[in-house]
């Protein structure tokens, strides 16, 4: 592994003072089950690995009627044992629950699995389908983003030297509005997305779709945003019909690769049944809300 | 580079080490603290060999900087007897003969006692899922689950 200095400020501020004054790559620490293995990797140069969770107010998140205030480094196995959050949120909590196993569950957190920006990370469409954005800090103040529009590529994010990810922030969503997150991977447990959909959905008082979400993974560079999608849904009562149309935009929208873990002929299939079986979940638990 | 000197706990006893910033809990809990209980496989959190539980969660310690275990408690297969006689998931391991080469059984021993800790009277799934985490080299997968099952019938008192 390569060289390393420690650092584990108590504060926001500190953290981003280290970060913005480091005179070597500098990378911040959450439940590292990324980090350290990409140091492992690493042979050379040194790096100030800068350990956000001594800082409180990254580890705890908070649900009033703004929504949802999730502190990044929280702990998945923390995150998903939370039933108020569950309650409002059940599609984001499903996929903060697929990451890893257990181990890595107790350890690896959604703010993490945001900023290794993966295209398969699990996380990201949950959190994209239920219209999130993230408080980004550094030296020259604060500054809002949407969750889609802030992975930039494959492990690439938006942020700049010495800014760090401070809260995501989920609104609270309308009423008869519930999310649902679906991935399809070869194993049962403990894979990496072969593609994954993470929808939102809002029926009015006689179950018309008044609005929605729809968001895949793991079938482009980053995890993609499908108005099409969404817009297929829209006015209707969510009905077969309207599913179908919504699996070919989902279908249309994928530009996945081949891999091992599947062609991007069958990629572009699979999104497109994930989107129609999230969508049902999303629609069947919003009739509930 | 300098070492830093690290306090924390070990199976509930007030422990002191040096380590490199760039060592991982792993390697501190093998190499320094002598605690060979806790196995190496795949370091990059795959496998589940080295599964310690730190501040009550179990993680994999090939995943962990020695440095983060600064006022930490850190739990190991070493903690789980009481010295004197064998954990109730230990015996029943030996008794279901959940093990042949040995190398994935400490951490599935933490981590069943993990499983058991935070529910008591899982069903098959449950356990199958939460353990998916500890790969079994020789496959011996049935035998695990069994043991685990039987651990869990006898501490809930039901034989």
């Amino acid at each position: 592994m390569v060289s390393v200095v420690y650092e584990a400020p108590d504060s926001v501020q500190g953290a981003v003072a280290l970060l913005a004054g480091a005179k070597i790559p500098a990378r911040p620490l959450a439940g590292g089950t990324d980090l350290i293995i990409q140091l492992q990797a690493q042979k050379n140069e040194p790096c100030l690995v800068v350990d956000l969770k001594k800082i409180s107010e990254l580890m705890e998140s908070t649900l009033d009627e703004e929504g949802l205030h999730l502190g990044p480094g929280m702990a998945c196995a923390e995150f998903f044992s939370r039933d108020d959050i569950r309650s409002v949120y059940p599609g984001l909590v499903e996929a903060a629950q697929l990451i890893g196993s257990t181990q890595v569950q107790g350890r690896a957190s959604v703010g993490g699995n945001l900023c290794n920006a993966s295209p398969a990370a699990d996380s990201i469409p949950a959190l994209i389908a239920n219209s999130a954005s993230c408080v980004i800090v550094g030296p020259s103040g604060e500054r809002r983003i949407a969750i889609e529009d802030f992975v930039t590529g494959v492990g690439e994010n938006c942020l700049g030297k010495g800014e760090l990810v401070r809260v995501i922030e989920v609104p609270r969503p309308a009423d008869g509005t519930s999310d649902a997150y679906l991935r399809f991977i070869p194993r049962t447990e403990m894979d990496i997305a072969v593609a994954g959909v993470g929808a939102s959905i809002t029926l009015d008082d006689d179950g018309t779709c008044a609005a929605a979400r729809i968001s895949l993974g793991a079938v482009a560079p980053t995890a993609i945003l499908v108005p099409a999608a969404a817009q297929a849904l829209i006015g209707t009562k969510v009905d077969d019909e309207a599913l179908l149309v919504l699996a070919d935009a989902a279908s249309a929208a994928a530009k996945p690769i081949s891999d091992r873990r599947g062609t991007a002929e069958y990629r572009r299939h699979v999104v497109g049944v994930l989107a129609k079986r999230a969508a049902s979940t999303a629609a069947e638990r919003a009739r509930g809300n | 580079m300098t070492k830093t000197h690290v306090t924390t706990t070990v199976n509930g006893e007030d422990t002191e080490f040096l380590c490199e910033p760039n060592e991982t809990l792993l390697s501190v809990l093998r190499n320094e603290l002598q605690l060979t209980g806790t196995k190496e496989g795949c370091s990059s959190g795959d496998c589940g060999a080295c599964s310690v539980t730190m501040n009550g969660r179990l993680v994999c310690s090939c995943l962990v900087l020695g440095v983060e275990a600064e006022g930490a408690e850190i739990g190991t297969v070493e903690g789980v007897s009481n010295k004197e006689n064998l954990h109730i998931i230990q015996e029943k391991f030996l008794e279901h003969a959940a093990l042949q080469c040995g190398i994935c059984t400490p951490g599935l021993i933490v981590s069943t006692k993990a499983l058991l800790e935070e529910n008591p009277d899982p069903t098959e799934e449950e356990v199958r899922y939460y353990l998916a985490g500890n790969l079994c080299r020789c496959t011996g997968y049935d035998k695990i689950i069994r043991a685990v099952m039987d651990s869990a019938e006898v501490m809930r008192g039901g034989a």
